[in-house]
């Protein structure tokens, strides 16, 4: 177990390796410089500009600078936020349990949604249910996240003044209605975000149902007599989801996309609107470093479904 | 495959019938591979009600300026934020500027970034994929690698990053409309071509091995003749249905990217762009996000259901 971890870890790190060699290039191919206002100035005099770039090697060969670069953030030393005047690392710890506090919870209500659904219409293929909840799927992933925020705002917000719109950390009430509050502002955020994901899983999980669903074995378990519901549970379900669990982890970056449109409609402050208020600031090394921290929760993710794939599927082995 | 349930409810009605006329008929009227595939996609009643909507909607924002020639940006502040009348049927926004006027040329904005999106993204991904099918040695493992590397790039991010970055340059370069056209177009069909690339690479694969391409190899076929003569011409059906929904993708990717401020300016409104623009009249004006965010809602519903119609049409294997 331990040595199939460390394998898959050190596959891993490839990936990381070409996803910062990845940002690196479009940052170095990007126009704009970060002394062009120094050429621009007529007050420091051509050979002081030229200095300073020497100095900050920026007349270094690019892969030179890429090490350089890499050698700092392993170092842990992401850089300076120009427009918060904080560390990148410190602004990115303090926004990113936000983010994966609303994640989470939406990730959890997809996966509550998802299974159930996805299970019950598989099972029975073209049934009425199965009718209904096809197609509920598919509009729910047709569905823009941006938009179903707005229509939840307008609906909940603005008609009937039940939820507040504005996620806030400032929240003055203590005990029982503060965590009242807390749970309350996140309600939509972590709908949207997750009616959105479990739509898409809900078609992952049909399909992948529909086709064992049919197969000997499980003709085999209902022949010894098993009860319906260990049929379902433990020969179908079990089964179906092996692949499911692949592409839940290749759906990981579109979620991450979808959290930084919702952070951004509800105002929730994590990393997604920190990476959407730094790129309107060009605020450039935190955008490197918000970029990054995507780029490792997906690595992770991937990771995580390696290991889930092992447990599920006893066919391949941990060594 | 054994044992295995059709993924579409018709199928299973009509294996009987089918069996039977076959039975009958045998020597039926030769069909054509179009109309066949015609016959099946009008089986999927939804599909084909979408595709009547789509083509509705291409048709409205193509000559929509025609029959509504009512300027995008004449602005008129006595009848800013109405709600949907006779003079302005779908509204207008806070500078009193028409919204179905705005919506017919947005959706022109919105689509043509869609078919592009689409058109580089299957370019790529068949490029990609069929160069990857074809080599039996490291360049296959190698594209693969880059395969899994760009679907674990972080999408959205690296999109709203490039845009970021190249936007005034691109801008400088090519005008205003047309640079953010094609930096916009370039950068979302550049992040979605992985699965075209995955299933092309996967059909090459399988295909290679038929008896159809050995016989034309053995016949002296030019690898170059057997990919695009025998291999291509059979692979195509799964990239057409994912060339349809990548045109939803990039319809969605499109609106969002605008939505978040960085897509197009203000004076090119797209779908997005209006959408962005409402959310501060939520509360006042809701007529105005809803029929943008509808727009977008209905044009990627139907296209998704047109390609689940088209999944069923082009799939030879499965008996309809």
């Amino acid at each position: 177990m331990f040595n199939y971890l460390v394998r898959r870890v050190l596959i891993a790190l490839p990936s990381l390796l070409g996803i910062s060699v990845i940002l690196f290039t479009v940052l170095a191919l990007a126009p704009g410089d970060p002394f062009s206002e120094l050429a621009n100035d007529p007050s420091i005099p051509p050979a002081v500009a030229a200095a300073l770039r020497h100095k900050f090697g920026l007349d270094d060969p690019i892969y030179l600078r890429y090490f350089h670069w890499l050698v700092a953030m392993l170092h842990g030393d992401w850089g300076y936020s120009f427009a918060s005047r904080v560390d990148v690392s410190t602004l990115i710890m303090q926004r990113l349990p936000t983010t994966l506090y609303v994640l989470g919870a939406s990730q959890i209500l997809a996966l509550c949604v998802a299974l159930p659904v996805g299970v019950y219409a598989g099972v029975r293929p073209y049934s009425l249910g199965d009718q209904i909840a096809s197609t509920l799927a598919l509009i729910g992933f047709s569905i823009p996240t941006f938009f179903t925020g707005l229509v939840l705002i307008l609906i909940f917000s603005i008609w009937l003044d039940w939820l507040p719109f504005v996620y806030r950390t400032d929240i003055s009430a203590t005990g029982f209605a503060w965590y009242w509050a807390y749970i309350k502002e996140a309600i939509m955020p972590v709908a949207v975000l997750g009616l959105f994901q479990g739509a898409v899983w809900t078609r992952f999980v049909r399909a992948s149902v529909l086709d064992v669903v049919r197969l000997d074995y499980v003709t085999t378990a209902r022949a010894k007599g098993l009860a319906e519901h260990t049929v379902v549970l433990k020969h179908i379900t079990r089964n179906a989801l092996i692949p499911v669990v692949t592409l839940v982890a290749l759906s990981m970056p579109i979620v991450f996309g979808g959290a930084v449109v919702t952070e951004q409609i509800f105002r929730v402050p994590g990393i997604g609107s920190l990476l959407i208020s730094a790129i309107l600031n060009n605020d450039t090394p935190v955008i490197m470093g918000v970029t990054f921290i995507f780029s490792c929760l997906v690595i992770v993710f991937n990771l995580v479904a390696d290991l889930l794939y092992g447990w599920l599927d006893p066919r391949i082995s941990y060594r | 495959m054994a044992g295995s349930t059709p993924a579409s409810p018709i199928a299973e009605a009509e294996l009987a019938t089918a069996a039977a006329s076959l039975a009958a008929a045998a020597p039926a009227r030769r069909k054509t591979l179009g109309g066949e595939a015609w016959r099946r996609f009008r089986r999927h009643r939804l599909a084909v009600a979408s595709a009547l909507i789509l083509g509705l909607m291409i048709f409205a924002v193509l000559c929509g300026s025609l029959i509504w020639p009512v300027p995008i940006n004449a602005i008129d502040f006595a009848a800013h934020l109405q709600g949907p009348s006779l003079a302005h049927p779908l509204g207008t926004d806070d500078l009193g500027q028409d919204l179905l006027a705005r919506m017919l040329y947005g959706g022109r904005i919105s689509l043509a970034v869609g078919f592009a999106s689409m058109l580089i993204a299957v370019v790529v991904g068949t490029l990609v994929g069929a160069v990857a099918g074809m080599s039996r040695s490291t360049v296959d493992t190698g594209l693969v690698w880059l395969i899994d590397l760009f679907l674990s790039l972080p999408q959205l991010p690296l999109l709203l990053l490039l845009i970021y970055l190249f936007r005034s340059s691109l801008r400088r370069l090519a005008g205003l409309e047309v640079g953010t056209f094609i930096l916009i177009v370039v950068v979302i069909g550049g992040f979605r071509w992985m699965s075209v690339a995955r299933l092309v690479r996967a059909q090459f694969l399988s295909l290679r091995e038929k008896e159809f391409v050995e016989a034309a190899r053995a016949l002296g076929a030019t690898p170059w003749r057997q990919v695009v003569h025998h291999i291509l011409p059979n692979a195509f059906g799964p990239v057409i249905v994912a060339a349809t929904i990548e045109v939803a993708n990039a319809i969605i990717a499109e609106s969002t990217l605008s939505f978040l401020g960085l897509g197009f300016p203000p004076d090119i409104p797209s779908w997005g762009r209006i959408l962005y623009d409402a959310k501060d009249y939520l509360d006042i004006a809701p007529h105005w996000a809803l029929f943008a965010g509808g727009a977008i809602f209905l044009t990627v519903m139907a296209i998704n259901y047109v390609g689940d119609g088209l999944r069923d049409a082009l799939d030879a294997r499965r008996v309809l």
